[in-house]
């Protein structure tokens, strides 16, 4: 963030996209998703109904998760066809 | 597009970037994740006030990795309109030769109540854009009061459950079909728990010339009072108990495109959520079942007109 409210752009612009990336979520959560990554089959689904688009996609593949942003939910958990993500509680 | 494959899709760059302030399990974002990744980055959006322009836009910081314009909580059918106005006069002139997606979003409290007036005004103009309702049943960024979408029987602080009213004592107010009856070409009702279904009237509401409409049920953890892990379960259970047909009115006609095999008593979805706890209650089951009649009769209402052609 800018210095004073003089450098701040008129009308409260955003110039630049997808900056929410810089503020991390990740300390919200109580519970973090684990992966088994022997039983993903890469189906997606967790990525498809994960609200903070926090599941990491690499080529295609399911690499596991921004624990930076993710707020542990758990809905990636319960949707998970072959039962590859489980919740564990965040230790501290 | 036809059958929309995810694999593909998640290949793609993400629209909707991580790091905004939404409750852990909004079914909100979902939706816009879900919309996003059919619409492309070719898209403007424009946000009435509601849960997810504070969520996803708190100065200096921005959720979308596309134009967005955040309006006042009534007018966003009117800016979007005034925006793809501007769009055609310049490709008109050559200035712009791509096709761009407009899409306004509101909650139901910006769709249903407040922003109706601007919403029915670009239906009837006929401008060539996309609304899109999240409606999650009751102003829930400003402490969960009562619309005109929230459910017969609901608990909000504006309808408290207790020992004068039972929760909210009037019907939802059915928009897909006060949007229907504007004639225009495509009016939809999704759910993010079938997201093919939902993606796929996306892509077919925004391949379509002139205004559609798609309202989708946006489960909401902190409002239903349900656990984080089960918005999906919910959204995807109140269409196997009728609650939330999936349709579309496509020039008039109206076409059924979930079909569950095997449908639920209401009860089930009543069941999974707290604002509805007060129900259970020996005196309060009467309201169990005038809503199972009241979902059954607009069930058989929908295949009617479906048999119909109508």
């Amino acid at each position: 963030m800018k210095e004073t409210w003089k450098e701040l752009p008129i009308g409260a612009i955003i110039k630049e996209p997808g900056t929410s990336k810089r503020f991390e979520t990740g300390d919200w959560r109580t519970e973090r998703p684990v992966l088994d990554p022997e039983k993903c089959i890469h189906c997606m689904f967790c990525w498809i109904y994960c609200p903070d688009s926090s599941i990491k996609v690499e080529d295609g593949k399911m690499e596991g998760f921004l624990y930076e942003y993710c707020k542990g939910c758990g809905i990636c958990a319960e949707m998970c066809p072959t039962k590859a993500i489980t919740m564990v509680r965040e230790e501290v | 597009m036809g059958v929309i494959d995810i694999k593909k899709i998640a290949r793609t760059e993400q629209l909707f970037a991580p790091g905004h302030r939404a409750c852990a399990g909004c079914g909100a974002t979902i939706i816009i994740r879900q919309v996003l990744s059919v619409a492309g980055k070719d898209t403007v959006v424009g946000f009435a006030t509601g849960c997810m322009e504070v969520v996803s836009t708190i100065f200096p910081y921005t959720a979308w990795e596309v134009p967005f314009l955040h309006v006042a909580f009534e007018n966003v059918a009117a800016a979007i309109s005034g925006v793809e106005t501007a769009y055609r006069a310049l490709k008109k002139k050559g200035k712009i030769k791509k096709k761009i997606n407009f899409i306004a979003f509101g909650g139901d409290g910006g769709t249903y109540d407040i922003g109706l007036q601007a919403l029915s005004g670009a239906m009837e103009r006929g401008h060539d854009m996309l609304y899109i309702c999240y409606d999650n049943g009751a102003y829930m960024n400003t402490g969960i009061q009562r619309s005109s979408a929230t459910p017969f029987g609901a608990h909000t602080t504006t309808s408290p459950a207790g020992k004068k009213i039972p929760g909210k004592m009037q019907w939802r107010k059915d928009l897909t079909e006060i949007i229907a009856s504007h004639g225009v070409p495509y009016v939809a009702q999704a759910s993010p728990g079938y997201y093919q279904d939902l993606m796929q009237k996306v892509d077919k509401a925004l391949s379509i010339e002139g205004p559609a409409f798609i309202d989708v049920l946006s489960p909401c953890p902190l409002g239903w009072y349900y656990p984080t892990k089960d918005t999906i379960k919910v959204a995807k259970l109140a269409v196997e108990t009728k609650y939330w047909p999936l349709y579309e009115v496509e020039n008039g006609v109206h076409r059924v495109t979930v079909k569950p095999r095997k449908f639920k008593p209401v009860e089930d979805w009543l069941k999974m959520q707290g604002r509805f706890r007060h129900l259970f209650k020996e005196e309060n089951k009467w309201m169990i079942e005038h809503i199972q009649k009241e979902v059954d009769r607009r069930w058989e209402k929908l295949l009617k007109l479906e048999e119909a052609g109508l």
